[in-house]
C-alpha cells in the first residue's frame, strides 16, 4: 500500500483573498488537513511555480481548490492546467462558483473599464495616458507582454469542466472542512452538486416565523433608510432579502449581523436564474394591482439588475449588458 | 441590416383562456398578419417564469410579448396582476442589461379580440423592424478564440 498522502492544489483567479483567508481561517483544523494531504501548489503561501505544476504527471492531484472567477487569459491558462493536473476540480467560492463582485464587471466591458481605471477615477495620476498593452517593445528589443484582459468576466465552469462547487462569499469553515472530509473520504454526492444544503436560506432563517400570514411589500427602502428590527423578516419591514432565491448553508451570517442576505450562495438546484428568481418572489409581493402604482413601487427599487444578481451576473442566462449598449 | 431585408423574430406566450383563444379566433377568421409571432400556448399570463422571457431572448428573439386576459378577467383571479408588476420590473432589469423596453411587451387580449391580436402582432413586428436585430451574444466566447 502507498504511504503518499493525497496531493492538494489552491489557486486564485479574479477574487479579493477573501477565499484564501477562509482556508486560513481553518485555523486548528488547518493542521489536521496538513498532515492529511500534501499541498503541492498554493501561491498565496508557498512558493511553487507554474512549472513546478507543468512537471507533474497528469491526474496526479487529487483535488485543486480554485477561487475567483475568470477574466484574463493568464488565468485560464492556469486553470486548464490545473484541470488537466487535478482528478478533481472544486469551485471555491462565489467569484469561481457564480462570478462574483468580480462579475459585476459585466455589466461594463474591456474598453470602458480601462477608461475608468487609467483616466477618470479621481484618484488617477496619469498625465501621460498610459494603459496596459499585451505587448510592449523595449529599446533594447525585447519584448514584454501582458494577460489579455477579456471583456467578460466567466464563471469557472465555464472555462473548465468542474466537479464541485463549494458555494459563499466565502465559503464557511464547516462547508470547506465536510467538502475536505469527504474528498478524503471517497464519500462524494454526484459530480456537479453544489457541496451545500439544496434548499432556500428562508427555510433556515430565524426570522422565517415572523413573516405575516401573506407577505405584501408598501414601500421599498434600503438599510440605512430605517432602524432595522433584528427579529423580523426584512422583507416585512420594506428591505430587499434575496433570501427566498438562495440557497441555505452560509450559517445566515448576514441575518445575524442585521443584514439582509444578498444571496452570495447562489440559487438552489432547481433554478437556472438567480436574478429571475428573486424578480418573480418580489414582484408577486408588491401590493398593488393598479399599474401606476406598480410602476411607482418599481421606481423606487434602485438597481434590479445590480441587486438581483449582485453575484452571480456571470452564471445569469444573459451573462453580461449586451455589448452594443455599452458607451 | 436594413429594415426592409430584416424579419424579427417575436415570441408570445399567450394565456390558453382569452390571448391564445383571441389568436385562434384571428386564424379562424381569416385575418391577416405578420407572421413573425412563435406562439408558446400557457395556461395564464401569471405562469410567465421571467426565466422564461430571458431564455427566449438568449436563443435568438428580438422582442417578446406576454398576453393574458384584461384586468378583472383572469381564469385564476390574479394571475395578469403577477405579470403586470413582473413585467414592468423585467423591463427595468432588462433596460440595465441593454434591452430597450421595446422589446418586451405585456397586452391583454381577450378570446373575442382577434382584431386586437392581429394588430399586437403587426405592430409589435413593426416597431421590431426599427429597432433592428438583438443579436444576443452575450460575449461569451472570446475565451475560446485565442
Ligand atoms: S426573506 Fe430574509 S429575513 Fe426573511 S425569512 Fe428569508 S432570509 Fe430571513
Ligand atoms: S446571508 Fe446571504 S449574502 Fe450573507 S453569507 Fe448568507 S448567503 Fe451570503
Ligand atoms: S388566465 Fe388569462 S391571464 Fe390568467
Amino acid at each position: 500500500m502507498s504511504t503518499e498522502k493525497p496531493k492538494v492544489a489552491f489557486y486564485w483567479c479574479s477574487s479579493c483573498g477573501g477565499c484564501e483567508e477562509s482556508i486560513i481561517d481553518l485555523a486548528e483544523d488547518l493542521l489536521k488537513v496538513v498532515e492529511a494531504v500534501d499541498i503541492v501548489f498554493w501561491p498565496v503561501a508557498l512558493d511553487f511555480k507554474k512549472k513546478d505544476v507543468e512537471a507533474m504527471e497528469d491526474g496526479s492531484i487529487a483535488v485543486g481548490f480554485i477561487n475567483g472567477a475568470i477574466r484574463l487569459s493568464e488565468q485560464q491558462e492556469m486553470v486548464e492546467l490545473l484541470r488537466r493536473k487535478c482528478q478533481l476540480i472544486v469551485a471555491h467560492g462565489s467569484c469561481s462558483h457564480l462570478g462574483g463582485i468580480p462579475g459585476l464587471g459585466n455589466f461594463w466591458n474591456k474598453e470602458t473599464i480601462f477608461n475608468r481605471a487609467y483616466h477618470t477615477t479621481p484618484s488617477t495620476d496619469n498625465p501621460d495616458g498610459v494603459v496596459p498593452l499585451e505587448k510592449t517593445v523595449l529599446e533594447d528589443g525585447k519584448e514584454l507582454t501582458l494577460p489579455r484582459f477579456y471583456d467578460t468576466v466567466y464563471t469557472l465552469d465555464q472555462v473548465i469542466d468542474v466537479d464541485y462547487y463549494l458555494p459563499g462569499c466565502a465559503p464557511p469553515r464547516d462547508l470547506i472542512m465536510n467538502a475536505i472530509l469527504a474528498i478524503l473520504e471517497g464519500k462524494l454526492p454526484p459530480k456537479g452538486s453544489v457541496l451545500s444544503p439544496n434548499k432556500s436560506l428562508c427555510d433556515d432563517c430565524d426570522r422565517n416565523d415572523s413573516k405575516p400570514e401573506k407577505m405584501l411589500m408598501t414601500e421599498i427602502k434600503r438599510p440605512w433608510e430605517i432602524l432595522i428590527d433584528p427579529e423580523k423578516c426584512f422583507l416585512a419591514q420594506g428591505i430587499i432579502c434575496m433570501g427566498p432565491a438562495t440557497r441555505t448553508g452560509c450559517g445566515e451570517r448576514c441575518i445575524i449581523g442585521n443584514m439582509p442576505c444578498r444571496g452570495c450562495f447562489g440559487p438552489t438546484d432547481q433554478v437556472y436564474d438567480q436574478g429571475a428568481k428573486f424578480l418573480s418572489a418580489l414582484a408577486s409581493i408588491l401590493d398593488t394591482n393598479d399599474e401606476k402604482e406598480i410602476e411607482k413601487l418599481v421606481d423606487t427599487i434602485v438597481d434590479p439588475a445590480g441587486t438581483f444578481y449582485r453575484f452571480s451576473l456571470p452564471s445569469s442566462i444573459l451573462r453580461r449588458k449586451r455589448m452594443e449598449a455599452i458607451k | 441590416m436594413s429594415s426592409e431585408t430584416f424579419n424579427p423574430k417575436l415570441v408570445g406566450f399567450l394565456c390558453t383562456w382569452c390571448s391564445y383563444t383571441g389568436a385562434d379566433l384571428a386564424g379562424t377568421a381569416r385575418m391577416t398578419y405578420a407572421p413573425n409571432m412563435r406562439i408558446i400556448r400557457v395556461m395564464c399570463s401569471g405562469r410567465v417564469d421571467p426565466q422564461f422571457v430571458l431564455k427566449a431572448f438568449k436563443e435568438g428573439a428580438d422582442g417578446v410579448l406576454i398576453s393574458g386576459c384584461h384586468p378583472g378577467d383572469c381564469h385564476y383571479q390574479e394571475g395578469n396582476y403577477n405579470a403586470l408588476r413582473r413585467h414592468r420590473l423585467l423591463t427595468k432589469l432588462l433596460e440595465q442589461l441593454g434591452i430597450e423596453k421595446e422589446r418586451f411587451r405585456l397586452e391583454w387580449v381577450s378570446a373575442a379580440e382577434g382584431a386586437k391580436f392581429q394588430k399586437v402582432c403587426d405592430e409589435f413586428t413593426e416597431e421590431i423592424k426599427q429597432l433592428g436585430p438583438l443579436n444576443w451574444n452575450g460575449g461569451v466566447n472570446e475565451h475560446r478564440e485565442a
